[in-house]
Order: structure tokens, then C-alpha cells, then sequence
């Protein structure tokens, strides 16, 4: 019972005084890689010889779609943990990690039907890939929309984690569904087994790219996290004193 | 590994051959959705803030002035 006591009261304050001192070198990771990367992707990587200038949009769509995919792990993990052991930190992380998801998702569903247009001729189609992409996003909606649904938010966080977590089904599906489905969307390119199909002059930027989303959704994460814990701590004495300086 | 320009020149950058507006649209979209994730949860946080030390400000002249309205006769 003292427990449950620490993590309820203890852990959000935690939370906003250790990670402070993290947030300005994530922001310099993120903006000298996504920078970096974005430059030797737009200007220096080599033109493919099939889809010429357009596929540069790989730079961010592969980057944005990785994240769309990590961050339902992360939603769905500490919404579980949330779920489990009643951490207060842990149902935050899951609300920010849902728009933050939502945000990305829509990112990249949205350079996929760009860059469809002048490699295939259509925004959009049925694929499986595009498909799956699609139920991933209407998920994210899904998880936000019900946490806003209730009154009280215990019982918010408690039915948006448990579709967190029946959604996670999703995600081999999206992984799987080049294969699968062998329709439309291309296959990976970057294997962790095997040899990537992608040359080296155009893989270094899209790695560079990879990190620095990575580092950016670590950064707003915890920003976002940060953020949700101040309105929820407002009350309190570390807030105030906080607002005082 | 080959790290030279790849165009002929800045026009030639910005028409990517004729996929410039799809490359530089999606670029953008995905710039001001980067700028948008850093940047709202900071003002919203100063926002509270800013709140919170004005309702201390109103409650501390409360204490120190408090209303009359009854002496008024």
C-alpha cells in the first residue's frame, strides 16, 4: 500500500526535475541530425536511377513511419504499465505518446501519398501496407478520443490503455503486410538480417535521419509528458513554488 | 562514396527536375509538424506557469488588502 502511495505522489515531480537537465541535448541532437540529414538527403545523395528526384522523400517518410511504429510500442507498453501497477507518470506517457504517435503517423501517411503521385500516378491506394498505416492512425485517434470521453480520468486512462493494447495486434501486420501482400508499396529496403537492397551513399543519410527522429521524439516525449504533469501537479506545492521563481 | 551537389544549379535544386513541389511540400509538412511537436507543450507549460504566479499574485494582495465592503456605512 505505501507503494502505490510513492508512485501516485512521488513519481511526476521525479519525473519533471530529472529530466531537465536532458532536455537541451536531446534538442541539439534533434536539430543538428534532422538538419544534417536533410541537407546530404535533399543535395547530396545520389538521384535514383528509377524514381529520380522524387524518392528524396524517403528521408523523412521511412523516419516518420519507424516512429509512428515505436511510439504504439511506447503507448502501449506504459499504458499497460499504467494499467498494471497504477503509475501516475506511466498513463502520461501514454496520453503523450498518443497525439505524439497521431502527429507522426499522419506525417507519414501523408509523404506516402505525395511521393505515390509521381511514382505510381495516384495519391492513394488500398494496399496493405497503406492500409494497415491507415488503422494505426485511426488507433492513435481512437486512444486520444477515449481518453477525452470520461469524466473521471482514472477510468480514461484505464479503457484508452486497453485499447492501446488490443491495437498492438496491428503492428506485426504493418511490419508484415510487404510481404504478405505483395501488392503496391515496395519492401524494405533496410534489413537488420541480411543485406539492405539501398545503396551505402543513400542509406548514411536516411540513418542520420532514423537518429535524429529518434532523438526527437525522445525530446518531445518528455516534453509533452512534462507538460501533462504541470497541469495535473498544479496544485501542489513543487508547482507553485515552481511559478513563484 | 560520392558527396558532390547533385544538380546543376540552385534553380535546378528547387525543380528537382519537375518532383520539386512534391519533394519540397513534404518537407515542409513535416518541418512545421516538427516545430509544432517542440514548441506547443513549452508554451503551454509557460502559459501555466505565468497563470499559477498571477493567481498567487491576486491571493497575496488579498491577504494584504483585504476587501471592505461592509464598513462602508
Amino acid at each position: 500500500m505505501a507503494w502505490t502511495w510513492f508512485h501516485q505522489l512521488g513519481s511526476p515531480k521525479w519525473f519533471y526535475q530529472k529530466t531537465e537537465a536532458w532536455l537541451p541535448w536531446l534538442a541539439v541532437a534533434t536539430l543538428v541530425l534532422i538538419t544534417w540529414g536533410s541537407i546530404w538527403g535533399l543535395a547530396f545523395a545520389p538521384m535514383d536511377a528509377k524514381q529520380g528526384n522524387s524518392y528524396r522523400i524517403i528521408y523523412i517518410h521511412v523516419p516518420a513511419a519507424f516512429l509512428s511504429l515505436a511510439g504504439y510500442y511506447v503507448m502501449a507498453i506504459s499504458g499497460a504499465i499504467g494499467l498494471i501497477w497504477k503509475m501516475k507518470v506511466a498513463s502520461l506517457v501514454m496520453r503523450s505518446a498518443a497525439s505524439i504517435g497521431a502527429i507522426l503517423t499522419f506525417v507519414s501517411l501523408f509523404t506516402g501519398a505525395v511521393w505515390g503521385k509521381p511514382t505510381w500516378g495516384t495519391w492513394w491506394v488500398w494496399d496493405a501496407r497503406i492500409t494497415s498505416m491507415l488503422i494505426l492512425f485511426f488507433l492513435y485517434l481512437g486512444v486520444i478520443a477515449l481518453q477525452n470521453a470520461f469524466e473521471r480520468e482514472e477510468a480514461a486512462n484505464k479503457a484508452s490503455a486497453i485499447l492501446a493494447l488490443v491495437g498492438t495486434v496491428n503492428i506485426p501486420i504493418i511490419y508484415k503486410s510487404v510481404d504478405w501482400w505483395y501488392t503496391l508499396h515496395q519492401p524494405a529496403t533496410i534489413k537488420f538480417v541480411g543485406k539492405s537492397t539501398i545503396d551505402p551513399s543513400m542509406m548514411y543519410p536516411l540513418l542520420v535521419m532514423v537518429i535524429g527522429f529518434y532523438c526527437l521524439y525522445a525530446l518531445v516525449l518528455i516534453l509533452r509528458t512534462r507538460s501533462e504533469i504541470l497541469v495535473r501537479e498544479r496544485k501542489s506545492r513543487w508547482v507553485q513554488e515552481l511559478a513563484t521563481q | 562514396m560520392n558527396l558532390n551537389f547533385q544538380f546543376d544549379s540552385v534553380s535546378d535544386f528547387f525543380t528537382m527536375s519537375g518532383h520539386g513541389p512534391y519533394v519540397w511540400v513534404c518537407y515542409l509538412v513535416t518541418y512545421f509538424a516538427i516545430g509544432y511537436l517542440m514548441v506547443a507543450p513549452i508554451v503551454a507549460n509557460r502559459r501555466l506557469l505565468a497563470r499559477l504566479k498571477r493567481q498567487q499574485r491576486l491571493e497575496q494582495a488579498e491577504q494584504h488588502y483585504p476587501l471592505q465592503s461592509e464598513n462602508h456605512s
